[in-house]
């Protein structure tokens, strides 16, 4: 029976090894699981937004948030806790960042060039801040890349809570957000008060990303609020499926991916941004043949009118 | 085309603006400085648009849209001032004019995004307010990103609830309402399309569907017809016409061009720089009246049933498009 340090070298992946070290991940996973959901369930409204970037923004953001609480409470805290300060500090980051792109930009053009602008000094606020750090490095590579294995319970905790508050409050706005996103001229006409659901939501994705960042880093963030929502978008064109698939793709990217990790002892964040961009792919091909073969359901008295961007 | 005074709007007693083409008067305000005391002056006199002490029986159950002495100014500039009408149930109104006069303000009135600085707005007896449910709109064709996931009966989904809280789940009720009015505008066949790869047409068809789905009382269009060729020009409009004669939907139809829509039209708004003209197309589609709203001379010409407009351009660029100064 191989030590649970010893197959990290000498076996490349095996049923068995794994079945050894899932006791001592279960937060991991749990934490996957959290963040596949929300990940999923936020990822197209995203889209439907164009909020791409904002979401690689405000991710770099939580990374500058983290150090900075890093900098400002990790001192005088155990070395245990620290996750739990960076963890709060890269939400309070995140969260601004992202109510600030809200702010200033309400069109993606603008909102696009504010983000340039902010997402810079933010970073660079970040790396000084890790610099002034006296403590030790771990923790530093952990926030662009990821940290998911030191799990604790507090954080579980933490993440289990944001998740219900960004999951409540999407369900509550869903449907106007939706009609916000994909009609604003007519949802305002028919009364949605736009405004006032953008800068909720910015919220909520500013928490979502946050949670995000603990698992994947700041760097790679999009492979799990972008990328699902992407590829299910390839095979589907109903919201309501969209939707489903983009969960699970979230969810199997996040948990496959801590669990691939575990038997190379490599780290997470590849795993996972592999896993979800291998499912892209495969969505990608199955979307281009479906395509081919007229995916769009029309009768042929139907697709005899010209059609405008078929392409 | 519709003689002066008689036109269904007069049948219907909503008394549109009779001998407005024999009265070279203009109704409106230049600006709140009174520059022009000329046209200043002309807001007093009665029956240069609707008399505002119009009789209580035409302010019914029939009256769609009415304004009385509305007024919309930006700071110190007018949009348009002393704008009294009514507008019958099954009505088609066209609004004209330049870039900047005020025709998709006069929309956004309607729909309660854009209080009146002076005067009242209701719509079905009541005072407009935002989200009615009384009022169907029709945006410009806008381009959809090819991978949205929104198809065509998604879109039409949510005229009926889009604006209600909660996420919403799937009924029999609902996707037979949606699956009614796609077929109403003709579009069953790509019902389930993904709306980013329908053409500018089709989408517009969906834009009407989504629109009354509701059954409003009025239809309120914002240039619907933009960058549509003509033979789906022909097919939208005629689907809005075919609505009003059925369900005697009211239509206010922003437009930058008439004739797509002349045969419909019972009466034409025409805001110029402050001033405006209500009336049938004869009435308001003249030189002389034109001519004095621009304030230069403009020639009106009509010919196999289309009218046709010349030296207005260079009135049309002193405003842009946002309406500033």
């Amino acid at each position: 029976m191989a030590a649970p340090t010893g197959f990290a070298t000498t076996e490349w992946f095996s049923i068995d090894s794994i079945r050894e070290v899932l006791p001592y991940v279960t937060g991991s996973l749990l934490a996957g699981l959290i963040l596949g959901i929300v990940a999923g369930v936020i990822g197209p409204m995203i889209q439907a937004r164009d909020l791409a970037f904002a979401v690689h923004g405000s991710s770099e953001l939580s990374f500058a948030g983290g150090a900075a609480a890093l900098l400002l409470f990790g001192g005088g805290v155990a070395a245990a806790s620290t996750a739990t300060v960076v963890g709060v500090g890269s939400i309070v980051g995140s969260v601004i960042a992202a109510v600030l792109f809200g702010v200033l930009g309400a069109k993606a053009r603008d909102r696009n060039s504010a983000i340039g602008v902010i997402l810079p000094f933010g970073l660079g606020l970040g790396v000084l801040f890790l610099f002034l750090y006296p403590g030790r490095a771990a923790n530093k590579f952990g926030l662009l890349v990821g940290q998911i294995v030191a799990v604790d319970t507090t954080q579980i905790w933490l993440l289990a809570a944001v998740a219900v508050v960004v999951l409540g409050v999407l369900a509550a706005i869903w449907r106007p957000l939706f009609f916000a996103s994909v009609d604003p001229d007519v949802a305002v006409a028919r009364g949605v008060p736009t405004r006032l659901l953008s800068a909720l939501f910015m919220i909520v994705l500013g928490l979502s990303v946050a949670m995000a960042v603990q698992i994947v880093g700041a760097i790679l963030v999009l492979s799990l609020l972008i990328t699902p929502t992407a590829a299910a978008s390839r095979v589907t064109a109903s919201p309501a499926m969209v939707t489903l698939l983009s969960v699970l793709f979230a969810v199997f990217s996040a948990v496959g991916g801590i669990i691939l990790s575990l038997t190379p002892e490599l780290p997470i964040s590849p795993c996972v941004t592999t896993l979800s961009f291998l499912i892209y792919l495969v969505c990608r091909v199955i979307g281009a043949v479906r395509h081919r073969r007229g995916w769009n359901t029309r009768t042929p008295a139907a697709a005899a009118e010209p059609v405008a961007a078929a392409a | 085309m519709t003689s002066p005074g008689a036109g269904p709007a007069a049948d219907r007693g909503v008394g549109p603006a009779t001998g407005l083409a024999r009265s070279p008067t203009v109704a409106g305000s230049d600006d709140a400085t009174g520059s022009h005391p000329r046209y200043a002056m002309m807001d007093d006199v009665p029956g240069t648009s609707q008399p505002a002490d119009a009789p209580a029986s035409t302010v019914g159950a029939a009256t769609a849209v009415a304004l009385r002495g509305a007024e919309l100014r930006f700071g110190s500039r007018v949009l348009w001032t002393g704008l009294d009408l009514d507008i019958a149930a099954g009505e088609f109104v066209v609004v004209l004019g330049p870039n900047g006069a005020g025709k998709t303000s006069l929309l956004k009135v309607l729909l309660g995004q854009l209080p009146l600085s002076a005067g009242t707005a209701e719509i079905g007896g009541r005072p407009v307010r935002m989200g009615s449910s009384r009022i169907g709109y029709i945006p410009q064709q806008r381009a959809f990103d090819p991978g949205l996931p929104v198809r065509a009966r998604d879109l039409v989904g949510l005229g009926i609830d889009g604006h209600r809280w909660g996420f919403g789940l799937p009924s029999r009720s609902r996707s037979r309402a949606i699956d009614a009015a796609l077929a109403s505008v003709g579009a069953s066949a790509f019902a389930d399309a993904p709306v980013g790869l329908l053409s500018g047409g089709e989408q517009q068809r969906l834009r009407i569907a989504q629109a009354l789905i509701t059954d409003p009382h009025v239809l309120l269009c914002d240039e619907p017809l933009l960058s549509l060729d003509l033979t789906h020009q022909q097919a939208v409009s005629d689907l809005i016409d075919r609505r009003r004669t059925e369900s005697q939907t009211a239509v206010v139809f922003v437009t930058h061009e008439i004739n797509p829509v002349l045969r419909m039209v019972d009466r034409v708004i025409y805001l110029v720089d402050g001033k405006f003209r209500i009336g049938t197309p004869d009435e308001v589609m003249t030189t002389a009246v034109l001519s004095e709203l621009y304030r230069s001379h403009v020639e009106v010409l009509r010919a196999e049933g289309r009218i046709i407009v010349l030296g207005t351009d260079s009135h049309v660029h002193h405003h842009d498009e946002n309406g500033t100064h």
